[in-house]
């Protein structure tokens, strides 16, 4: 326990950073995606919709081993230099998160009554004006589709092992430092950080239940 | 067309993929009036209310507006903002009364929406559910507030499906009196679907009859309810057709 005292803060302070980024980038791409699906009828949407929920079983370790690939020196991308880095971790955990916001986003649009891009637009909205409006109506689902993708990367340990290498002090998360104390023996190490790990997620799920539960004007 | 002619339709069909189509060989629509569309459930007068609103393309003939063709899928936003359609089962968006009558001046960027939103709720009775939330209104008040939401934008042409058929008779009249009042002020052309006979008498400048998806008769509303010329009519207008 001395070897972590005051670096609980750092390693969990690292481990909000990465999460909060990978899901910030994955709902910036996939709320948007996940809502024109929603939306939109066209030939092939089966196929496009079994891949996006297929995306969201990826198993972290394949999707660790696939980022590990591309950033290595002789990978495509091994000229970023982000082969062991919190850039990696995060690119890693926001493409796991991308899948998941786009499916939940794209079900909670789906779900919305037929009619409603129709009277939406009927009322003039533009094209632009007719997303954002079926976005607030499905707020609620999409704010659920941020607390799923939250809860995968906070909790995921196998792609930010790969492409994060546990560093002490550098890419340490609160799940890769469980892995390793329970590796040494360190049951209550371990279990003290899993409660910091639990904490830090019942906080981020109550700040996105507050904005679920909010009067809209 | 004619100068007064603000819609023209040719040799329109509209189908869905089903049994139902929508046959329409001609009609016009003129500029600044009333007219009904008057037929059972089923006619197919929603229908034509979404192909004159541009929200669907009929699958073949031709629907102009003010001598440009209509297709849904290419129609300008200016031109689409000329039109607001009250739908028949109008679904309230989350927020309160006032952010809904609001809200198609707000897509618009218009600085005066609270003073005509005030005043169009104040006309249609709705002012003391302004900070009500629109998903605890009954059937009724959602009509309204749907209808409201249309007027504030004061479009240039108003069509209403079925607008009245959740509303008791004291609202149907309310309503009645509020559109008849607006479309004196205004001019606005307004296409009025409903299966109610009499309402379509106190209503409209000239009437129209839809069956199974065929429009049998068109005439003002005086000739159309006193000589109909066709038998099918004269038997809807009297009342002998039970659907």
């Amino acid at each position: 326990m001395e070897t972590y005292g005051w670096e609980i803060g750092t390693i969990a302070g690292l481990s909000l950073r990465v999460s909060t980024t990978a899901v910030a980038i994955a709902a910036a791409a996939g709320v948007p995606l996940g809502t024109l699906l929603g939306i939109s009828r066209f030939r092939g949407k089966i196929v496009i919709t079994s891949l996006v929920y297929t995306g969201m079983a990826l198993p972290p370790v394949v999707v660790g081993l696939f980022i590990y690939l591309m950033l290595s020196r002789s990978g495509p991308l091994g000229f970023l230099d982000w082969l062991f880095t919190p850039q990696a971790m995060i690119a890693a955990q926001a493409i796991l998160a991308m899948p998941i916001v786009t499916g939940i986003t794209m079900s909670a649009v789906a779900a919305g009554p037929q009619d409603l891009v129709l009277q939406v637009r009927s009322l003039g909205a533009s094209r632009r004006q007719v997303y954002a409006t079926i976005l607030r109506e499905a707020r609620s689902g999409v704010l659920l589709a941020v607390a799923a993708a939250f809860g995968r990367s906070i909790s995921e340990v196998g792609a930010v092992l790969i492409v994060g290498g546990n560093i002490h002090g550098h890419t340490r998360v609160l799940t890769t430092a469980i892995v390793l104390e329970t590796g040494k023996g360190q049951f209550a190490l371990a279990l003290c950080l899993g409660g910091v790990l639990l904490a830090l997620a019942l906080a981020i799920n109550f700040l996105i239940v507050r904005l679920q539960g909010r009067p809209l004007p | 067309m004619s100068d007064a002619a603000l819609y023209r339709l040719t040799d329109v069909t509209k189908s869905h993929g089903g049994p139902f189509t929508l046959q329409l060989p001609r009609l016009e629509i003129e500029r600044g009036e009333i007219f009904c569309l008057l037929g059972p459930t089923g006619s197919g007068k929603s229908t034509l209310l979404r192909l004159l609103a541009a929200l669907e393309s009929p699958t073949s003939g031709r629907v102009d507006f003010d001598g440009q063709a209509l297709h849904a899928t290419n129609v300008p936003l200016a031109v689409r903002r000329r039109m607001t359609m009250v739908f028949q089962r109008p679904l309230l968006l989350h927020g309160t009364v006032r952010h809904n009558v609001e809200y198609g001046l707000r897509l618009r960027g218009a600085d005066d929406r609270s003073a005509k939103a005030q005043r169009i709720m104040q006309q249609l009775g709705l002012s003391p559910l302004e900070t009500r939330g629109a998903q605890s209104l009954s059937g009724g008040q959602t009509q309204l507030v749907a209808l409201a939401r249309a007027l504030t934008v004061e479009p240039e042409v108003l069509l209403l499906d079925e607008p009245t058929a959740n509303l008791d008779p004291a609202h149907v009249a309310l309503v009645e009196r509020t559109i008849a009042d607006v479309h004196r002020e205004r001019h606005m052309t307004i296409v009025w679907a409903t299966h109610n006979l009499f309402q379509a008498r106190r209503v409209a400048q000239r009437v129209g009859l839809l069956l199974d998806g065929s429009l049998i008769e068109v005439a003002e509303t005086e000739p159309f309810f006193e000589q109909p010329t066709d038998p099918r009519t004269a038997a809807f207008v009297r009342g002998e057709m039970i659907y």
